[in-house]
């Protein structure tokens, strides 16, 4: 598939990683913001591939992960209502909350469904006049366009029967948290291409002057990981702190300015809790005093109540932190699987542990042989 | 207003309905009438004329088509399949083909995994009150070719209506009978070290095809479904290396990659025989336009199900014999051999990446969903 098969070529990866090898001259611990980038780098082997000095640890970049189950708790307690419609991105569904999941509430009645867009909500909104469609508006600042557009347009189309439960959370207040966290041990970052596309840069030069850490904008492909550890790692070695850009061909500094706008006029930042963190100031979005009737927790108070506390058993929070590796975890692989997560970061495809689970048991396993005999097939 | 008794005329039940109504499932004269105009012309046989509450067969038509020697030993050597499947896919038409294919297909080819030669085939319908009598008899038209493409007789039927809102249109299920010859030794247990795995073409055809209707997405392409009878293609694999009582069969194993796509036959097949699987990414064959949905759906087309391809597991030495029939069979054209099962890690499938990197190609954990970015 073109724009594709080029960024997971062998040839090329290899001479990323062979630059990389000669570049490092000594350990350096990389974070990967995004949780597509960690889902690439385990489906891929890349993780493997990468020199014994470079250590990758997986950052809070996935939207299901760090939704707070408090949040999930309120989602479960809306879809159950007989007069609501709940649509939602497909992840969701199988995130436990304290108690059950929204599949489960599917199963006993809800009306509950998936949708790739959340314009298609206010479709289902027109279609079902006699309901109220309540859209789970979760995600990073990839999502926020859309979810922002949405609203907008229920707006201007007087849909009275449409809310938005809202969970919105921004990367740069992530960052900034992690780096002034006296535990942290990250060298460099590699910042989420898809983020950066939308917000641009620009954001981050504030903070490689104060904290004085590389920052490389990276994207998702095996060759896209590959170029942004070399920037950061000879960033490191030449004792350089910038912001660089290894994803030009989709992010510019200024980033997507009708997205940008379109988020503005809809949502205003926030204090946000992050399940496994805490609350980080102005981690997030709320909706604006002009679109507060969307707004799912104002529609129906009675989910205002919920307050739900985060189990005690689960390390998801250093993972999410890149304090511990999801291997490191005791339940890990025993208790804690994707079918019986115990955390956040088990439910994603996209969380840590998930795609450790999924790709990086062959650790235990002996390297296969490279040599697969071959057929005509070539 | 009065009565006019003199005018009146008891009404005549209305014969010609446009959607199926309960009285369709009563066990009357409705019903009656439904069989006898809608299903018995599309799948006429001298079995299904039987019409008794269950249809015998002689013995003698089970081996028919043996060579006279096969005939000798066909009650000491033979063995019968028997399975069932029941289909509900939504919707009921869709890229490629419809339920009724699909329920033909899927117990054929669920026939054809053990090395069976299909049959004879029972269906049972389940009609929602409201479904168009124009579908029905389309979907029924299906059924009848698809039985006529595999050359499988349809020999049982039943049909059942439920209430408006307790169906999803119509569901069907179908059970088959077939015999597998005597010398082949097809089971999800016998994968050996050294085996080659072969895939009988294109991943994730069928899964996409459903998934761009379902979704309602507009991709510039139609995906079709890859719905086909494989039976046809696992006699000709079977013939390509002759096996017999003595030598064993030729063939391992065999899956059709239905639900959970290759990564799941693998798994089952890697934990059923106690070995490894290895294989290669980029040998996997997958159509660009599968690649490219899957890509934009956070999909994988390993995961993605099929209806029309097959897995299977064959020693080293017989694998360019069976690759290369295959190949000419049209069924098989994009034939691939993808890996080998290994010694190491026992019961784990291990995918070497396009980048030359290796991951482990784990049991889809449930229903197949999106990734949000």
């Amino acid at each position: 598939m073109k724009y594709i098969d080029e960024y997971r070529d062998e040839a090329l990866t290899r001479g990323r990683l062979d630059e990389i090898r000669r570049t490092a001259t000594r350990p350096w611990t990389l974070m990967e913001v995004c949780g597509g980038q960690t889902h690439s780098l385990l489906r891929s082997g890349l993780d493997q591939l990468l020199p014994p000095e470079i250590e990758l640890v997986h950052g809070p970049g996935c939207p299901v992960c760090v939704t707070p189950l408090e949040l999930i708790d309120k989602a479960i307690a809306l879809a159950s209502r007989p007069e609501v419609i709940f649509v939602s991105y497909g992840d969701m569904l199988r995130v436990p909350g304290s108690e059950r999941d929204l599949f489960s509430v599917k199963a006993a009645g809800g009306n509950v469904r998936v949708v790739y867009s959340p314009l298609d909500s206010l479709k289902i909104a027109r279609e079902n006049p006699d309901k109220t469609v309540v859209f789970f508006g979760i995600g990073f600042e990839t999502t926020a366009p859309a979810n922002a557009m949405a609203v907008v347009q229920a707006k201007n189309q007087g849909l009275r029967n449409f809310a938005m439960l809202v969970s919105h959370v921004t990367v740069p207040a992530a960052i900034c948290a992690l780096l002034e966290s006296p535990d942290v041990r990250v060298n460099g970052f590699l910042a989420a291409g898809h983020v950066c596309t939308v917000m641009g840069y620009w954001e981050y030069e504030p903070l490689v002057e104060k904290y004085h850490v590389p920052i490389v904008v990276t994207g998702f492909e095996p060759v896209d990981i590959a170029r942004g550890v070399l920037m950061c790692v000879k960033q490191l070695e030449e004792g350089r702190a910038e912001v660089e850009n290894a994803y030009a061909r989709a992010v510019r500094r200024e980033g997507n300015r009708p997205a940008q706008a379109v988020i503005h006029d809809v949502f205003e930042p926030c204090d946000r809790p992050w399940r496994g963190i805490g609350v980080i100031p102005r981690s997030g979005y709320r909706f604006r005093e002009a679109y507060r009737d969307f707004d799912a927790e104002l529609r129906f108070p009675e989910v205002q109540t919920i307050a739900t506390q985060e189990s005690s058993l689960c390390m998801s929070g250093l993972i999410l932190q890149g304090l511990k590796k999801p291997n490191q975890c005791p339940a890990f692989g025993k208790e804690c699987t994707p079918q019986t997560p115990l955390g956040a970061t088990m439910v994603s495809s996209e969380g840590a542990c998930a795609a450790y689970y999924r790709y990086g048991r062959l650790a235990e396993v002996q390297t296969p042989n490279p040599q697969i005999q071959t057929g005509q097939a070539g | 207003m009065p009565l006019n008794i003199a005018s009146w005329t008891c009404p005549r039940p209305l014969q010609n309905y446009p959607t199926i109504v309960m009285g369709h499932g009563s066990g009357g004269k409705m019903m009656a009438d439904l069989i006898q105009h809608l299903f018995a012309p599309l799948f006429d046989n001298d079995l299904l004329a039987q019409l008794g509450d269950s249809t015998t067969i002689g013995l003698s038509r089970i081996a028919d088509g043996l060579s006279p020697d096969d005939m000798r030993h066909a009650i000491r050597d033979m063995r019968l399949a028997f399975t069932t499947d029941s289909f509900v896919v939504s919707p009921l038409v869709f890229p490629g083909g419809d339920i009724g294919e699909l329920a033909v297909n899927g117990t054929v080819n669920d026939l054809a995994m053990s090395g069976a030669r299909p049959l004879f085939l029972s269906a049972g319908f389940i009609l929602e009150e409201g479904l168009r009598m124009e579908t029905l008899g389309q979907i029924a038209t299906s059924v009848a070719a698809a039985c006529r493409e595999a050359g499988v007789q349809l020999v049982a039927g039943d049909t059942k209506v439920v209430n408006k809102g307790h169906g999803d249109g119509l569901y069907i299920n179908t059970s088959g009978i077939g015999v597998i010859a005597p010398g082949v030794n097809v089971a999800p247990n016998r994968a050996q070290p050294g085996d080659a795995v072969i895939v009988s073409g294109t991943m994730g055809d069928h899964g996409m095809a459903i998934m761009s209707v379902r979704e309602g997405l507009e991709f510039e392409t139609r995906i079709e479904s890859d719905t086909a009878p494989l039976n046809g293609l696992v006699q000709a694999m079977l013939a390509a290396a002759p096996g017999g009582e003595h030598v064993g069969s030729p063939i391992h194993c065999l899956r059709d990659a239905t639900r959970g796509g290759l990564a799941a036959v693998l798994n089952e097949l890697a934990a059923a025989s106690g070995a490894g699987i290895e294989f290669e990414e980029r040998r996997v064959p997958v159509r660009p336009e599968v690649h490219a949905a899957c890509e934009m759906l956070g999909l994988d087309p390993l995961y993605t199900a099929n209806e029309g391809k097959l897995v299977a597991i064959v020693p080293e030495s017989q694998a360019e014999a069976v690759l290369g029939m295959m190949r000419t069979h049209p069924l098989g054209q994009e034939a691939a051999r993808i890996g080998r099962v290994v010694a190491g890690h026992p019961g784990l499938v291990v995918a070497r990446t396009a980048i030359g990197g290796s991951r482990v190609v784990d049991l889809p954990a449930g229903e197949l969903l999106p990734r949000i970015c």
